[in-house]
């Protein structure tokens, strides 16, 4: 009797907290404070933007200024959640916007809350008052980052010691033929004058033994250097490039569309695999998008899915891509931990992606490679307690900042086990 | 009271004797036997082959390999590439239970550990356990079903089911006989499967039998308390616990269970200095006898003496002496403690188990120790309904049998006459994974899937029940075994999941209120893997028959000549797992014997009867043993502690239809079994005839294969009764001489020492729970992909094993006196150590490797980087454990090994390969490494989620396998870890990241402490409970 009475009041609770939430929900404005702003970026960036851009029509419509475009704040929140019912409902605005964009349908979010809605609102309103930044001052902030010389200095340099050998040459050239016409002016010995004046050929300098001993140590030096640095590149594959069973872009999905990389490859913050993206993925907008494009065909035919019909026919055929980045299977790398624990970017390693049309092996992967990065460093410390401790005490001992190697990144039974 | 001896330490007999023997490889830590690889080539194609692979790796290196990455189509939401996942099972094989969890890794099970939930097995788990992982992965697994027409793998189910429905019809039509052969069923979902056969077939009888009986505890029970049942045992409320033969610890009714509650007794700290004695009587020096305080010889004959002689003492009555020792004191210390003792027997003999009920009745054990109010669900085999099923299928009265999971074509005594009289029968149905004995004799296999890819319920206990759910999809078309059963009993389209969930459903969701809907229940259950329920704490009532039993035991025993004592192999078991070679080339923890099927013989007999002699190397001969006209040859092994005047003879091996790991290993002794009273009986007192032959043999034993050159510090023990006055009793403290003083080893150092700032990895083991059963040396191969190497190379003293248990003989005679020594090695104490890489912080590995292929941790950890070693051995030399192990072999890809290293050989057994962990090629060193890919995701773990790391979170295979808890792992910069508390660790404040912390448990030791070599690996004081005290020699 007791539990009856208590699990009643219990429901009587949750039912009277649903109603305050909803209630309050409907009546909100779109929150302006720094904390929502910045939730929403996070939701909008992971979710959105790869049919939305705030400014920009992309697959969907450009989303400044649609909580003034949309019949109310409400109506955005139900759209967001089940675009399909509010279409089916018959609803003016919402069946204008599915016409317009050729009939192509918004994913449903049903697990969004309204709050997390109201973000995204309250990221794309931040966002769309912002002022744009001129250009070239993120031009210059880029270019001030590298501090080596630029190539084109190297070059003129090159050049110009260049010319100045040739002068010197040239001067060299002049006082051997003054040296000449003096020594000649002179008594001289028979020797001495064959010495003066025979001939500079070609065949005097080629057989002298000085160029014979240089140009053998050049050749062998270079030869030495070429088998070495061969050696070396065994087994080293950067620039690899092989061809796709599918010809995806990297340029246009993560370049020119800024899709998130983790959209796509869920693994990389929870483990060591960031996953090649299963076609399920895919499908989040291709159902909608280029449907005829051969390329989408593929995926289709991979995951079993009738475009005419809309629908799976349970047929599939997993999709064998070639494998890009190859370890050797007695190192061990974990993504988690450098993308996720150390907040490394995914370029750092596998390099400007957004701007590849076909994928290709940026970095050298090789140990020296890894090591050296693990010398220059910093370990991302921040809010991390885990480090707290090491971090103190790096700190007590030294002054700079505590680095990869300090806390054992240099270890064997880091990588190898 | 107290006497004062000198102890020595040995290794095996011929250690004892300095045997030459074992001197000639004593001092050598790579024994030249010759590397015995077929090269298949010579030393010029060597260099023609060097020439071509320069060329090609050359040509190789412009051109990129083409390696395939094939992503999900639809990713299941919760399986994550290179992220395990664990799902809880339940393990059951022959009767034997435990629950366990099993670790997925991108969709293969690789890994078992204990479920900590059950409350039967509590986490611990066996070596057999750990083992069947690998059994999922058995090449001789049956990857299809067959029809009598058909060939093996190659009927189509629905030809089978037609078949085998009409072959029913048609008996069952005329009224003939059905019978439903099995092991214990622990299975309520499975029995009601059964109940539904027999409703549609009524004239079928279900008879369940078991390979190892315990018949005749059950039919003591029914004379006694009226109900033919195996009560539950506590082990850790009794003080005094006096087994006669009962190998709990390794072999007897429920090990695992078992050995948990032991260990709780046998755990002695500076606080509680107070443990259980524990006496042993026994021919076979058995893992058990190994660890007991007193251990006695006995014959099989004597067994019924001995326990009248306990009765007879305890009722306080005339006792005559049965002429073993000890029987007196055990008595009267059961006497002492009554209500708080337990007293069990091996025996299977109706009236012995009557009088060890009398026993422990008379002691008031009942409701205390062994509790009849919750009886245990395994065990139930009935051998006379098993015996008249065999008569009946000779005298062709059975129409149709199905032998649902059994094989007792070879593990039954009858099992030959079985399998000529199946010939007859117009059905013979066999559901086994694999085309065993049973199903090689019967028309139809419709093999079951095995264990880890099935639904089942069970129920060990009453109301404590335990679920088991697929870890993997069915490698093989192959069909649950209660599937085949409901739709040959006329089910359509069943699906034996949903008969499961429902079955639940109606037993337990709706008596229970804590879930509101049945999927949440569900769920939970799944989760846990088991549910269990109160139980009613009612005793049965006792009725007391001893004098009939006294008299029948008293008339019963004759013996004449050799006894024979048949008893279940430790690895192998009941012969189900011969199959799998981690078993196979695990050490008997006693013997020490791999890959063998051998006879026991005392020193005395060995010597005086069979003429032979101890050898290192495992030299021996074949002895022929004859038993009403059977003859069998097996070679002997001469065992300290064996009872002269008996030979103990192990099951599981012999068996005929096996596949290639155990094909040819020994003889089968089951149809040597004989019956007593209706049971089967494992003990032979007469008849036996015992003759050497000339036929030589060599066992691959490795217990003398490293030496510690008589630095005997490596144990250190001591007896309760010191141990009570002085913690500390039994260690050493070795002093080393400076210029003018003796000091501390740890003081002196040539190294500045290490600082950890971070975690500082450390490991302890107490030597008074580690009870030996080596189930960690099997979690480890598991874990970290140890090659198995197969007989020839462990005879060559190259076997691959981390971790190894040492076991040690002791005895108290002066090791030069022959005579002595003889006497001693007849019953000698034994102690077991596990040893692995100590990670010295002082390493002596370290400093002698040309390419800094072994490193030292900023976490305290000795590294190994295998694709640096270049193989020169010099660590492995310089190492004074003996625990570096070198790869003489590529072990993995080559058809040598195909036969002892299938997980390296084939594209089944690779599955079951762990992807964290290197597979090791030719030529590198390996080692023990902490499991330092689990120190790895434990800290990553808790980086991911911003804090510091908790304690527990790394936990080693082998401290998940230990059913004790003998294994202690963890962070000893962490004052709150369990080690630093096991340890009492109190850091030196002046260097609080130092490796010389104090250690305050007076019982830690480090082994061999002069040498300085600061282990990291501590052991605590093993503590016998006897009553004189020792001193080291």
């Amino acid at each position: 009797m007791m539990k009856d009475r208590l699990s009643d009041l219990v429901k009587l609770l949750t039912l009277v907290l649903f109603v305050t939430t909803s209630f309050t929900s409907f009546a909100q404005e779109i929150p302006t404070d720094a904390a929502a702003i910045s939730a929403g970026e996070a939701l909008f960036n992971g979710n959105c933007k790869s049919c939305h851009r705030v400014k920009q029509k992309l697959v969907g419509p450009a989303l400044a200024g649609v909580e003034n475009r949309a019949p109310s704040i409400a109506w955005i929140i139900e759209w967001v959640k089940n675009p399909a019912k509010k279409i089916a409902s018959g609803d003016e605005y919402a069946n204008k916007i599915y016409n317009e964009y050729n009939k192509s349908q918004m994913t449903a979010f049903t697990s969004y809350t309204d709050a997390q809605i109201l973000s995204i609102l309250a990221y794309v309103k931040a966002d769309a008052e912002k002022v744009e930044v001129a250009p070239a001052a993120a031009q210059q902030t880029a270019g001030g980052g590298s501090a080596g010389v630029p190539s084109s200095y190297l070059n003129a340099i090159v050049g110009g010691m260049l010319l100045i050998l040739l002068l010197m040459l040239v001067i060299l050239g002049l006082i051997v033929s003054a040296l000449k016409k003096y020594l000649n002016q002179k008594e001289l010995s028979e020797d001495d004058q064959q010495v003066v004046n025979s001939p500079y050929t070609f065949a005097t300098i080629t057989r002298s033994s000085g160029f014979i001993f240089l140009v053998v140590f050049i050749v062998a030096a270079v030869g030495f250097k070429t088998t070495i640095d061969g050696l070396y590149s065994i087994g080293v594959q950067q620039d690899y490039q092989p061809k796709q069973p599918i010809a995806f872009s990297h340029k246009l999905h993560a370049g020119s569309y800024e899709i998130d990389c983790k959209y796509c490859h869920t693994g990389v913050l929870k483990g060591k695999q960031a996953n090649i993206p299963s076609p399920n993925i895919c499908m989040n907008c291709h159902t909608q998008i280029k449907q005829e494009s051969p390329e989408i065909q593929k995926i289709y035919a991979a995951i079993g899915y009738d475009s005419k019909t809309a629908s799976y026919t349970g047929k599939q055929k997993p999709i064998e891509w070639v494998r890009i980045h190859n370890l050797p299977d007695l190192a061990y790398f974990n993504h988690a931990q450098h993308v996720n624990v150390g907040g490394i970017e995914c370029q750092t390693c596998h390099g400007p992606v957004q701007e590849m049309e076909v994928v290709k092996q940026y970095s050298l992967l090789t140990m020296g490679w890894c090591i050296d990065c693990h010398r220059k460093t910093d370990v991302n410390t921040k809010d991390n307690e885990y480090y707290n401790k090491l971090n103190e005490l790096h700190l007590s001992a030294k002054k700079s900042k505590m680095k990869v190697e300090d806390i054992g990144g240099l270890e064997c039974a880091k990588c190898h086990y | 009271m107290s006497t004062t001896t000198k102890k020595t330490y040995w290794k095996g007999l011929a250690q004892l004797k300095n045997d030459p023997s074992y001197v000639k490889h004593a001092d050598k830590e790579f024994v030249d036997m010759g590397v015995s690889e077929d090269p298949g080539h010579s030393r010029r194609d060597f260099l023609k082959m060097m020439g071509f692979s320069v060329a090609a790796a050359s040509l190789a290196a412009c051109e990129a390999p083409i390696r395939k990455a094939i992503p999900y189509v639809v990713k299941p939401l919760d399986a994550d590439a290179g992220i395990p996942n664990y799902y809880a099972s339940t393990y059951v094989n022959g009767g034997d239970y435990c629950s366990v969890v099993v670790k997925v890794r991108d969709g293969r099970p690789i890994k078992l550990d204990g479920n900590a939930l059950s409350s039967v097995t509590k986490g611990g788990t066996s070596a057999q356990v750990e083992a069947s992982v690998l059994s999922l992965y058995d090449n001789f697994r049956l990857r299809g079903p067959k029809t009598p027409s058909s060939e093996i793998n190659k009927a189509k189910w629905e030809d089978v089911d037609k078949g085998i429905i009409a072959k029913l019809e048609e008996v069952s039509g005329k009224g003939e006989q059905i019978r439903i052969v099995s092991n214990t069923i622990l299975s309520p979902s499975t029995k009601a499967s059964i109940e539904k056969f027999k409703a549609k077939y009524p004239t079928t009888t279900h008879i369940q039998y078991d390979p190892i009986s315990y018949y005749g505890l059950l039919k003591a029970n029914e004379e006694s308390f009226g109900s033919a049942i195996i009560p539950s045992y506590d082990f850790s409320k009794a003080k005094v616990i006096v087994s006669v033969g009962a190998d709990f610890l390794g072999t007897w009714l429920s090990p695992i269970e078992f050995a948990k509650a032991y260990g709780t007794t046998r755990a002695v700290s500076e606080e509680k200095r107070d443990m259980s004695r524990h006496y042993q009587f026994e021919s076979n020096l058995s893992l058990t006898g190994a660890n007991a305080d007193y251990r006695s010889l006995m014959k099989p004959s004597q067994e019924g003496a001995v326990l009248a002689q306990i009765y007879n003492i305890i009722a306080g009555r005339n006792a005559a002496d049965s002429g073993v020792a000890h029987v007196e004191k055990a008595a009267k210390e059961l006497l002492a403690n009554k209500g708080a003792s337990l007293v069990v027997c091996s025996s299977n003999d109706k009236e012995v188990q009557v009088l060890v009920n009398e026993i422990n009745n008379l002691l008031g054990n009942y409701g205390s120790t062994i509790l009849t109010s919750l009886p245990v669900n395994f065990r139930q085999g009935n051998d006379e309904a098993m015996t008249a099923f065999i008569e009946d299928t000779k005298a062709s009265k059975i129409g149709a049998v199905i032998f649902f999971n059994c094989n007792p074509v070879y593990d039954h005594p009858k099992g030959a006459e079985l399998a000529s009289a199946l010939k007859n029968t117009k059905l013979a149905v066999s559901t086994s994974c694999t085309p065993d004995e049973t199903a090689s004799a019967s028309g139809y296999m419709a093999p079951d899937h095995h264990y880890l890819e099935s639904w089942n319920d069970f129920e060990p206990k009453p109301n404590h029940y335990s679920l088991s759910q697929p870890a993997i999809t069915p490698l093989f078309p192959t069909r649950q075994a209660q599937e085949s059963l409901l739709i040959w009993a006329g089910d359509k389209n069943v699906e034996y999941y949903s008969v499961i969930s429902e079955n639940w459903k109606n037993w337990f969701f709706a008596k229970q209120t804590s879930s509101l809907d049945f999927q949440s229940f569900w769920d939970k259950c799944l989760y846990e893997g088991v549910y269990e329920l109160p139980v009613e704490q009612k005793e049965l009532s006792f009725t007391s028959h001893a004098e009939d039993a006294l008299s029948k035991i008293g008339a019963s025993k004759k013996s004449t000549g050799f006894e024979l004592v048949i008893y279940e192999s430790y690895a192998i078991g009941n012969g189900n797992q011969a199959n799998n070679p981690l078993l196979q080339e695990l050490p008997d923890p006693i013997t020490k014997a791999t890959w063998d099927h051998y006879i026991t013989v005392s020193q005395k007999d060995a010597r005086e009867v069979l003429k032979l002699d101890n050898d290192a190397e495992g030299y021996t001969k074949l002895i022929s043993l004859t038993l009403g006209g059977n003859t069998i040859k097996l070679p002997a092994l001469i065992q300290p502690g064996q009872a002269p005047g008996t030979i103990g003879v192990a099951l599981g091996y012999g068996r005929t239809k096996v596949g290639t790991v155990a094909d040819g290993i020994g003889v089968n002794v089951y149809p040597w079994v004989a019956t007593t009273n209706g049971s089967l009986n494992y003990s032979i007192t007469t008849g036996l005839t015992v003759a050497s032959t000339e036929d030589d043999f060599q066992l691959a034993q490795t217990q003398t294969h490293q030496t510690y050159m008589g630095r005997e510090s490596v144990i250190q023990e001591s007896v309760l009764s010191e141990f009570k006055e002085n913690p500390a009793a039994g260690r050493e403290y070795p002093k080393i001489t400076n210029w003018d003083e003796k000091v501390d080893p740890a003081t002196l150092s040539l190294w500045k020492g290490h600082e950890y700032k971070s975690h500082y990895w450390g490991m302890a083991i107490d030597l008074n729970t580690c009870n030996g059963c080596a189930a960690c040396v099997v979690a480890c191969n598991v874990e970290n992909n140890v090659a198995l190497v197969g007989k020839k190379e462990v005879i060559n003293r190259r076997e691959m094993h981390w971790l190894r248990i040492d076991r040690y003989y002791s005895s108290d005679a002066n090791p030069e006196d022959y005579k002595a020594a003889e006497i001693a090695a007849e019953n000698p104490e034994v102690v077991f150590q596990p040893m692995m890489c100590q990670h010295c912080n002082n390493a002596p590995c370290e400093t002698v490797c040309p390419v800094a292929a072994t490193t030292h941790s900023t976490e305290g950890l000795n590294q190994m980087t295998y694709n640096r070693c270049i193989g020169t051995r010099y660590c492995a030399n310089n190492c004074p454990y003996k625990v570096r192990r070198f790869n003489w072999f590529k072990y993995h890809d080559n058809q040598q090994f195909y036969q002892s290293n299938p997980a390296m050989n084939t594209d089944l057994g690779r599955m079951v390969l762990n992807p964290e962990v290197t597979v090791r090629s030719r030529g590198v060193m390996e080692k023990c490494s902490f499991c330092v890919q689990r120190i790895q995701t434990g800290k990553l773990t808790a980086k991911k989620e911003r804090r510091p790391m908790k304690d527990g979170e790394v936990i080693t295979a082998c401290q998940a396998a230990c059913s004790t808890g003998a294994i202690v792992f963890g962070d000893m910069n962490n004052s709150e870890s369990h080690i630093s508390k096991l340890l009492k660790i109190e850091s030196d404040p002046k260097r609080p990241y130092g490796i010389d912390k104090k250690i305050g448990n007076p019982r830690a030791y480090r082994v061999l402490e002069d040498i300085g070599v600061k282990p990291n690996v501590f052991y605590l004081t093993k503590i016998k409970n006897r009553d004189e005290k020792k001193e080291h020699a």
